[in-house]
């Protein structure tokens, strides 16, 4: 028989002959609209955090899908959308070396010292 | 050493870290080094899902316009709205593995990925609305809450969103069944032959048995999946039940019975040959709602080509007024 799961959420699809999609190479030379970053400041107070991302033809059109798409429920009071092309990140592959240097400092951190105990408000 | 041999030295070390991150659970996110076989299943489960969301926007789609009552109207469009949400936020999820959302499309307009089967039913009566929000959405919060802990971040912090999301759907469709369930025996009757005809289908939607479950070993050592198929179906009905009592509305299975030593209730044989029917497309709807989806994408092929055309004309404007 086929081989079957419950996939996602809403109840069992086979997945034996189901093509997966392949990895594409350069995304953006696709016809789709552009992939653009949301991030939502949930009240004032608060930082802008990422919450997903969606796809638009231009930043106005961008940020009305997000008002629709991650605010339904009153959710934000201010919105950016941010072209995911223009975002640098750091290197998966160099991970370690690229955060390596703040392994060995631990001295950054008030817990390295070693203070007698009555001392207070230190 | 060789090129070689470096090379599958350094992919064991990278399954190694991925396992030990799933071992401890910690999130595996968009840029880690993962197996193949992880991303596939991966991007097969988040499609499916995401394509079962905006399929799952027609059979309610077609109460909207003779809903009951205003306040029902306003309700089931902002429900079907949601739907449209889930769709998106499980489609920008996927894309983090590395495809296109375009091209997810294509591959559920060309039938080669696929949607879950409860949607090939048809919505007869207005009692539908309640029994899908009650029945389906209910076994779908049941399937969804343990992927909000799912090792792939993306994918668990969408579920995240969408649970919070489903909970109004159930209480509305709950809401509705009470309502009719409460009115005139006509209204009680209809209420009651569509739990009847929705009943079954939603048990199926946790899939086949787990003896005839072959995939799920593996997406529990990859803890995309937490629980087994009978053990979600077992909740379901273990929740569900007293529910059916509260809304004086009985559920159509003779053999239904609650299990004093075990805790459980015991329910009847699932006829699983009707779900394999549906699931090869001979359900009710299944050539109706791929043909639907078609239309529904070609015909909505201009609105995307102007919204893209009028971008570049800005731009364009907005490039010559820069440079004069």
């Amino acid at each position: 028989m086929s081989e079957l799961t419950p996939a996602g959420g809403h109840g069992a699809v086979p997945v034996d002959g189901v093509p997966a999609g392949h990895r594409a190479e350069t995304p953006a030379s696709r016809s789709d609209w552009p992939l653009w970053e949301v991030f939502v400041r949930a009240r004032r107070g608060l930082s802008h955090q990422h919450v997903g991302s969606l796809h638009a033809p231009d930043a106005a059109m961008a940020l009305r899908n997000a008002r629709d798409v991650y605010t339904r429920r009153s959710e934000g009071v201010s919105l950016w959308v941010v072209p995911a092309a223009a975002i640098v990140a750091s290197s998966p592959d160099e991970k370690d070396a690229f955060f390596d240097p703040a392994a060995d400092k631990a001295y950054r951190h008030p817990t390295f010292y070693d203070i007698p105990a009555e001392v207070k408000h230190l | 050493m060789s090129a070689d041999q470096t090379d599958v030295t350094a992919s064991v070390a990278a399954e190694r870290e991925f396992q030990a991150l799933v071992d401890a659970d910690e999130r595996i996110e968009p840029r880690d080094a993962m197996p193949e076989g992880y991303r596939k299943t991966l991007v097969r489960q988040i499609a499916q899902h995401a394509h079962s969301e905006i399929i799952g926007m027609q059979p309610e789609g077609n109460w909207i316009s003779r809903a009951p009552s205003l306040r029902r109207k306003a309700i089931l469009m902002a429900k079907v709205q949601d739907e449209a949400g889930h769709g998106l936020y499980l489609y920008s999820a996927a894309e983090t593995l590395g495809v296109d959302r375009a091209e997810l499309l294509d591959l559920l307009h060309a039938g080669k990925q696929k949607y879950s089967s409860i949607f090939n039913y048809p919505t007869l009566t207005w009692a539908d609305m309640g029994a899908i929000g009650w029945l389906v959405d209910g076994a779908a919060i049941v399937n969804q809450v343990p992927i909000c802990r799912c090792s792939y971040g993306p994918y668990a912090r969408a579920m995240v969103r969408i649970c919070k999301e489903e909970s109004f759907h159930q209480r509305q469709g709950f809401e509705i069944l009470h309502t009719l369930s409460h009115g005139t025996p006509a209204q009680k009757a209809m209420a009651q032959d569509a739990v009847d005809r929705w009943w079954w289908p939603s048990l199926m939607m946790f899939g086949p048995p787990d003896d005839q479950s072959p995939n799920s070993a593996q997406s529990m050592a990859w803890k995309i999946k937490r629980f087994s198929n009978d053990e979600l179906r077992q909740k379901f009905v273990d929740m569900t039940v007293p529910q059916s009592e509260v809304l004086g509305l009985t559920l159509p299975d003779p053999d239904l019975r609650f299990d004093e030593e075990t805790g459980h209730y015991v329910f009847g044989e699932i006829d699983w040959s009707e779900f394999f029917e549906v699931l090869k497309g001979n359900g009710p709807c299944n050539a109706q709602r791929a043909a639907h989806r078609r239309r529904a994408h070609e015909d909505g092929a201009w609105v995307r080509e102007a919204a893209q055309a009028y971008a570049a004309k800005q731009a364009a404007r907005a490039a010559t007024a820069g440079a004069a």
